[in-house]
């Protein structure tokens, strides 16, 4: 469908496209059923940084909140993006690894602690 | 006028006169150049003369009816000073509602007052310009009323400083002011399904009634009397956007299928938008009034029930999704406040994990969701903050781009699992908190592609950089420390407990 307006070919800015964000791009992570952090989380990243310092520098401090964080093992934790599944190549780029503006990346992770019982 | 005319006017022929007898029939003009916003939606409106006002209200008396009502609130208003009234509320943790309101709501109103103001211009038939240009002005006595009634509380409590300049700018307050600058630039017909119908009509209750009963129950006397001197107001509005809704639809049989996707796109929006209003409920009372989930019950799955089986001879159907709420019910308020919790250091109130009562109360009003999935959140959110760890979410969340909430609010068939749904449009990815959403942004992509998500606004550098004290302190205009973070340890607490003990 298409916007009826009160004139021909409307047409709004599109207001977060990548040239907006200086250099770099937005990222988002949803640690799966880990409700402690209320909603997906949003990073401003380097295409060109590495999946592995992505992890290390970007998520890790991120989620140091969470009680499991300690536990965490990012070894063992499954990913998506994009809503299909994938394997990172955790020294390739973000780029390189398909991980373009906006996408978002969702965790998963084998059951940590009792907390997973109210999925927090 | 007739000159002939010595007697008293009846009614029916007062209103005649002093409405629809204002207008005329343009000659050296095109109608569609007087009136330039009447087709584009593709609404036909054959006879603007069957548009019937219920209440049959000329401006004359309007006037007299107003200022009779603002010689008693303010009245009030002056008794409530002299006694300081800010004392005899239950609990400090309730102004928070009343920051909500006047930083959300307040400035709602003031945007009706334009809206109205613009759309009444709009229309070809008087007796719809009438009836928009008394809501208008309602609307703009309203937002005065409501600054009158809490400029007495703003002496004495923060947070209520500064609500217009954060109304555009505070991230949780795009919500509001998103829904309704969404309802201001589209049509004059879609603002009045938006406004007139689905919000005042639908859902105004599940407003109005929650935040003026909590006032009631919790001693803020201000509240509750503007609430009394607005209630006739809100009667006429909700009349009239049922009436409204009506007209249209008997206008012409092609409008139907428009009219029931805004209602599709309407209903969704407002549940979403009033997410705030069952967290205030459910979590900024101290004193209860009923939880979200009755009042939703109540208000929208009986009221609103039966309104849409009323519409059901027209060919309208109740709105897509509105099962969703139903299942939604019983989990957004705690989810809302959730949100709040964490972002509790960017908020212009205080927030709190709620006492062992009120868990207790949220137990028994929440049987199947609170203490299985939010009593544990809020126990471990204690334990930290007894740890001196109060938990504060330092990394932004990702926003919905139509309702422009956290993806906070989970799956309907699965509540430990967010909803999220995304697209791909012209080569660029949006992401949305729901089908509704989704749905919304398919439909006008043109138009909700700009959305000034704040988020993203912050990220782009276009808040005042990238320290979250300066957009938070500087951009925001909340003052660290005393505006915002726990209610344990705020300097209200402090304040509140300096009066108590000086009483």
């Amino acid at each position: 469908m298409s916007v009826r307006a009160n004139y021909a070919n409307y047409q709004g800015p599109v207001r977060d496209r990548v040239e907006n964000f200086h250099g770099s791009q937005l990222v988002y992570v949803m640690w799966e059923r880990h409700l402690l952090f209320c909603a997906p989380l949003t990073f401003l990243a380097d295409p060109a940084m590495s999946f592995d310092a992505f992890l290390t520098e970007v998520l890790t401090p991120a989620l140091a909140p969470h009680p499991e964080s300690e536990k965490l093992d990012f070894a063992e934790a499954q990913w998506r993006l994009d809503g299909e599944a994938f394997e990172p190549r955790g020294e390739a780029s973000l780029a390189d690894n398909g991980i373009g503006h906006k996408s978002q990346l969702r965790l998963i992770t084998p059951r940590l602690s009792d907390l997973a019982d109210a999925a927090i | 006028m007739n000159a002939k005319t010595s007697k008293r006017l009846n009614m029916k022929e007062r209103y005649r006169i002093m409405t629809r007898d204002l207008g005329w029939e343009p000659s050296y003009q095109r109608y569609e150049d007087i009136f330039p916003q009447e087709s584009f939606e593709g609404i036909k409106i054959v006879d603007w003369d069957q548009w019937e006002d219920p209440f049959r209200l000329t401006m004359d008396n309007y006037w007299k009816f107003q200022a009779e009502k603002e010689r008693k609130l303010y009245a009030i208003f002056d008794a409530v000073s002299q006694n300081n009234g800010q004392m005899k509320i239950s609990d400090p943790r309730y102004l928070n509602a009343v920051k909500l309101f006047i930083t959300a709501v307040t400035p709602l109103e003031y945007n009706a007052y334009k809206g109205y103001a613009r759309v009444g211009r709009q229309f070809g038939g008087v007796g719809a310009r009438i009836a928009c240009q008394m809501q208008s002005i309602d609307e703009l006595r309203h937002t005065q009323t409501q600054i009158h009634a809490m400029s007495h509380y703003n002496k004495y409590f923060g947070g209520m400083h500064d609500f217009p300049h954060m109304f555009d700018r505070v991230w949780y307050l795009s919500v509001p002011k998103s829904f309704f600058e969404d309802a201001s630039t589209a049509g004059p017909f879609e603002f009045l399904t938006a406004i007139s119908f689905s919000f005042e009509y639908v859902l105004t209750n599940l407003l109005f009634l929650p935040f003026m009963s909590g006032a009631a129950y919790n001693g803020d006397m201000n509240t509750v009397t503007f609430g009394f001197s607005a209630q006739s107001d809100e009667a006429r509005h909700m009349t009239l956007g049922l009436e409204i809704i009506k007209f249209i639809l008997e206008q012409h049989e092609d409008n139907v299928p428009i009219v029931q996707q805004w209602l599709d796109k309407w209903l969704w929006r407002g549940y979403r938008l009033l997410s705030i209003v069952g967290m205030m409920m459910d979590y900024m009372l101290p004193n209860k009034v009923m939880s979200w989930s009755e009042a939703w019950t109540l208000y929208y799955e009986e009221a609103g029930g039966a309104l849409f089986k009323e519409l059901e001879r027209y060919g309208i159907r109740p709105p897509k999704y509105a099962d969703q709420t139903v299942i939604g019910k019983d989990h957004v308020s705690h989810q809302a406040w959730f949100i709040f919790y964490q972002y509790g250091h960017a908020t212009a109130f205080n927030t709190w994990v709620p006492t062992a009562k009120e868990m207790d109360w949220l137990s028994e009003k929440y049987p199947d969701t609170f203490d299985r999935l939010y009593r544990p959140r809020f126990e471990l959110l204690a334990e930290k903050a007894a740890k001196g760890e109060r938990f504060y979410n330092n990394t932004l969340p990702q926003l919905c781009q139509v309702c422009q909430i956290p993806l906070a609010i989970t799956e309907p068939d699965d509540d430990t699992l967010i909803s999220h749904r995304d697209t791909v449009h012209d080569g660029e990815r949006y992401h949305f908190c729901s089908d509704g959403c989704r749905d919304i942004f398919h439909h006008e992509p043109e138009k909700y592609v700009q959305a000034w998500l704040p988020v993203h606004q912050i990220l782009q550098g276009n808040c005042g950089g990238a320290d979250m004290e300066k957009v938070i302190g500087d951009y925001y205009r909340i003052e660290m420390g005393e505006d915002n973070l726990d209610f344990e340890g705020s300097a209200e607490q402090r304040r509140w407990a300096a009066w108590k003990q000086a009483v």
